[in-house]
């Protein structure tokens, strides 16, 4: 392959991971915006999101599409769970305790995973197929376009219901000023757990559309989460496209890092990207009074 | 001031003389791992307890001794004495260069950060193979030995281990009530109000994690000399977690609590033998449930518990007029 | 002692205070008065050295010591309290004050974690120390309390006791009888007077009249981010233009 080619190769690629990220960084910062909580356990509802749909999909027998519309809805409900049961009781805590606690669920989580589905690794099914598509010299997984696809969708999605309905401007005026909200009548607890319910589906999807090429297991979230983390520090929490700009930068500099550099040291860059935003510019590189939100 | 000195001794007197009861055998072995984690524990404890700083990296310090101590006397034959002092020094001085700029960090923002940096050090254990000897270990780690008595048995380890952990936790337990441990305290209530009054909270901060730093660094080479081999996987992510959850059981701010969490934790997993897989769901629900219902650890809920139960019992039981 | 010159202080789109100038006096007490929004917490903040200001400067004994970090200020003898009290509440109260005098000991970490003969005799001068400021105060008979316990009046007390153990050239009072009843207040009032009295410079923010005329020898008068007025007490309550910004026109 002709380096212009590899590098197209590895640009793609890193931005269909990077367009992973970005949902699950969009995720972090929803629930962020409206409750000031990193909910460290967001990179657990994309390892649920893979793994459910496995259950449904080869264990159960049932058809890949409701295999997935399935593993959302489970997903999902275990997001409003977790903040029914230890998120809503204690939402007045110092951030010590939150962190804790969310550092706790996402044990949990995985640990219950580990229990029910045991420590191997497994490949969901390709939705359409394992042809690659050559793209200017480079190749492409169909199931790359799906992830472009679908992440786009999204996207979309959140961006018109957080503009244009009632209940995502509510989350907006929420996230704004909780105080004034409620005193327009918006119920606020609604609307936080709203946000869980939220960020669980989105990451979910994103654990869905990505698993057929990573391969899922019962501690991806760990690293995905955390990268997806990076996507959203990046974005200065934003939850419109200075979020979805860091999951791509992200995505892109780890697979130019890896197939240039290094392989093992792959999921070191988006940790050492991390600490250097952290470090100098935690408000990150699209930083607050410059992200729009979506 | 008496009290203190009355619960060290016990404390030290205890742990001394235990080994006579236990009669050797397999808990001597258990109990050597029992005093690294709380030499750990510790650490995390000052770090976290007392100043109110996160960090989820404490297992890249531990990784760091270990490693360090393990191929300067494996690979380049180095006195084990030395190369443990060679290694706690040089993790001393990572830790405070890297706390200047990762404690401007606080919560959420400091544990990610923390927990990235441990991510990344254990990754570098995997890769340096050449050094480390990547995922399948690094074998052949001497024991420590002074004069002719080489510590090579479970039973001599234990005193080795546990020497060292008596004197970690009597400088912890001083440091924590001295006008230092004051003004970490001061720290974690009010940040603010400890600069106002003219606390160098910057550099309080940084000291307190190299503190951190060197005690588990300590652990790491401790571990290495006794178990005398070493892999990346005993210095993950899941360790800080379980370092974590020690502190929290035995008590944020209590340094014997510490000892009670690393004690309960190490245990547990060895008496209930099916409890290996469920270990991180174990984990993960007791973060949950203390850290809601029992802020202060076993060590302040337990005797709130009790007294609240015995309360319960005297109002239960029939009064001379009821009758 | 404290010289205020020019300072402005802009946040984004609001312009907090304006090309405000005056001088607090040494070992007098000065009151800064003003409505609500009148930027006197925000002009507190950027003395002590939490707040940058936009520009402007302020000169502390004798020197410029604008944008000095509170710690570096502390040092150097200036300290404040809040408006929201900031107590150490996991701390007693007696350990509380004893903060107060960090920076008038040394024992390091090495000293402090082997328990050094040096170490402990500081310990016990601490102790005494911090004892005597809470008489000073008033609050002795409290030293073993903690302090989130604290009923709000005592609590005031601590921060101020807490504060003269740092033992300051200048303390400046954040708007100290807040929430205060009439029978507190006039407490605070001799407590205030004693800390004069003992040669400490002091700087108030207040609403409560009654105490600022009552013990300022200066007041100066904010208002909307301006400085309206300056003067004696006698001069303030006589001058038309505080009148009107009080009162409101007609």
């Amino acid at each position: 392959m002709e380096p212009i080619e590899q590098l197209l190769q590895y640009t793609l690629s890193g931005l269909s991971t990077g367009a992973i990220y970005a949902l699950i960084g969009l995720g972090f910062a929803i629930i962020y915006n409206s409750t000031s909580i990193i909910n460290f356990a967001q990179g657990e509802f994309v390892m649920l999101g893979g793994m459910l749909t496995l259950f449904f999909h080869v264990t159960l027998g049932l058809s890949l599409p409701l295999a997935v519309v399935l593993a959302i809805v489970v997903a999902t409900a275990v997001g409003a769970l977790f903040e029914r049961l230890a998120i809503s009781p204690l939402k007045d805590a110092e951030p010590i305790i939150l962190v804790i606690i969310t550092i706790g669920g996402s044990i949990l989580i995985r640990g219950v995973a580990m229990l029910l589905w045991g420590k191997d690794t497994h490949a969901l099914p390709m939705f359409s197929g394992n042809e690659p598509i050559i793209l200017m010299g480079a190749a492409i997984m169909p199931q790359n376009i799906w992830i472009f696809g679908i992440t786009l969708i999204i996207i979309t999605a959140n961006r018109i219901f957080f503009h244009h309905s009632i209940s995502g401007k509510a989350m907006r005026a929420c996230s704004f000023n909780r105080i004034a909200s409620s005193l327009v009548g918006i119920d606020v607890k609604r609307m936080i757990l709203f946000s869980f319910v939220i960020s669980s589906a989105m990451g979910a999807a994103a654990g869905i559309i990505i698993a057929p090429l990573t391969m899922t297991s019962y501690d991806v979230g760990v690293m995905l989460g955390l990268k997806g983390f990076c996507a959203a520090i990046i974005g200065g929490m934003s939850t419109g496209m200075g979020t979805v700009a860091g999951g791509l930068l992200v995505g892109v500099l780890e697979s130019l890092g890896a197939g240039l550099i290094s392989s093992g040291y792959k999921d070191a860059i988006a940790f050492i990207i991390l600490l250097i935003i952290l470090l100098i510019r935690p408000q990150g590189l699209f930083g607050k009074g410059e992200a729009e939100r979506v | 001031m008496k009290r203190e000195l009355m619960k060290f001794l016990v404390f030290a007197a205890a742990i001394l003389t235990a080994p006579m009861f236990l009669k050797g055998g397999y808990i001597v072995n258990v109990l050597v791992f029992v005093g690294i984690y709380t030499i750990l524990a510790v650490a995390l404890n000052l770090l976290l307890g007392l100043a109110g700083q996160i960090s989820l990296g404490q297992a890249a310090f531990f990784g760091l001794g270990a490693y360090i101590s393990g191929v300067l006397t494996a690979t380049h034959a180095v006195n084990p004495w030395l190369a443990m002092v060679i290694a706690v020094i040089a993790v001393g001085v990572i830790a405070f260069v890297l706390g200047f700029p990762i404690l401007k960090l606080k919560g959420h923002y400091l544990a990610m950060a923390t927990l990235g940096m441990g991510i990344i050090v254990y990754i570098i254990f995997n890769e340096t193979v050449d050094i480390t000897g990547g995922p399948s270990g690094l074998p052949g780690i001497p024991n420590l030995s002074i004069g002719g008595i080489v510590f090579n048995t479970d039973m001599k380890n234990y005193y080795l281990v546990w020497s060292f952990v008596i004197v970690t936790i009597l400088l912890s337990v001083n440091l924590s009530q001295s006008r230092i441990g004051r003004a970490l305290r001061a720290i974690h209530d009010s940040e603010v109000a400890a600069r106002i009054l003219g606390v160098n909270v910057r550099l309080l901060k940084v000291q307190v994690f190299t503190i951190s730093g060197i005690f588990s660094a300590l652990a790491g080479s401790l571990y290495a000399h006794t178990v005398q081999f070493i892999s990346p996987a005993s210095f993950g992510f899941n360790v800080s977690i379980e370092l974590l959850t020690m502190v929290i059981i035995g008590g944020l701010g209590s340094i014997y609590g510490s000892f009670l969490g690393a004690a309960i934790l190490t245990l547990l997993p060895e008496l209930f033998r099916t409890f290996q897989d469920y270990d991180i769901v174990v984990y993960g629900i007791v973060l949950i449930v203390m850290t809601m219902f029992m802020p202060g650890g076993l060590v302040r809920g337990v005797p709130l518990l009790a007294r609240f139960l015995l309360a319960k019992l005297k109002s239960g039981l029939p009064s001379a007029k009821s009758v | 002692m404290l010289k205020i010159e020019s300072i402005t202080k802009i946040f984004g789109g609001l312009t907090a205070l304006e090309d405000v100038s005056f001088s607090v006096a040494a070992g007098e007490i000065t009151g800064i008065i003003g409505p609500n929004g009148a930027g006197k917490t925000t002009l507190f903040n950027i003395v002590t050295g939490i707040y940058h200001p936009t520009s402007g400067k302020v000169y502390y004994d004798g020197k410029d010591v604008t944008g000095f970090p509170p710690e570096k200020l502390a040092r150097r003898g200036l300290v404040r309290t809040f408006q929201g009290i900031e107590l150490f509440g996991q701390m007693t109260v007696l350990e509380n004050v004893m903060v107060g005098l960090h920076t008038r000991s040394q024992s390091g970490i090495i000293s402090s974690a082997l328990k050094l003969p040096a170490h402990l005799r500081e310990e016990r001068h601490i102790r005494e120390r911090a004892i005597s400021w809470l008489e000073f105060a008033g609050i002795a008979e409290l030293a073993h309390m903690k302090a989130a316990n604290l009923p709000f009046g005592k609590g005031r007390l601590l921060e101020i006791a807490r504060a003269m153990a740092v033992e300051p050239k200048i303390i400046l009072l954040d708007e100290p009888a807040a929430g205060l009843n009439s029978r507190e207040t006039s407490d605070l009032a001799l407590l205030i007077e004693r800390i004069k009295s003992s040669g400490v410079t002091v700087a108030l923010v207040e609403h409560d009249m009654e105490l600022v005329m009552g013990i300022c020898s200066r007041v100066v008068v904010l208002n909307l981010g301006c400085k309206l007025a300056e003067g004696t007490a006698r001069q303030i309550q006589e001058d038309e233009n505080v009148i009107t910004a009080y009162l409101g026109e007609g």
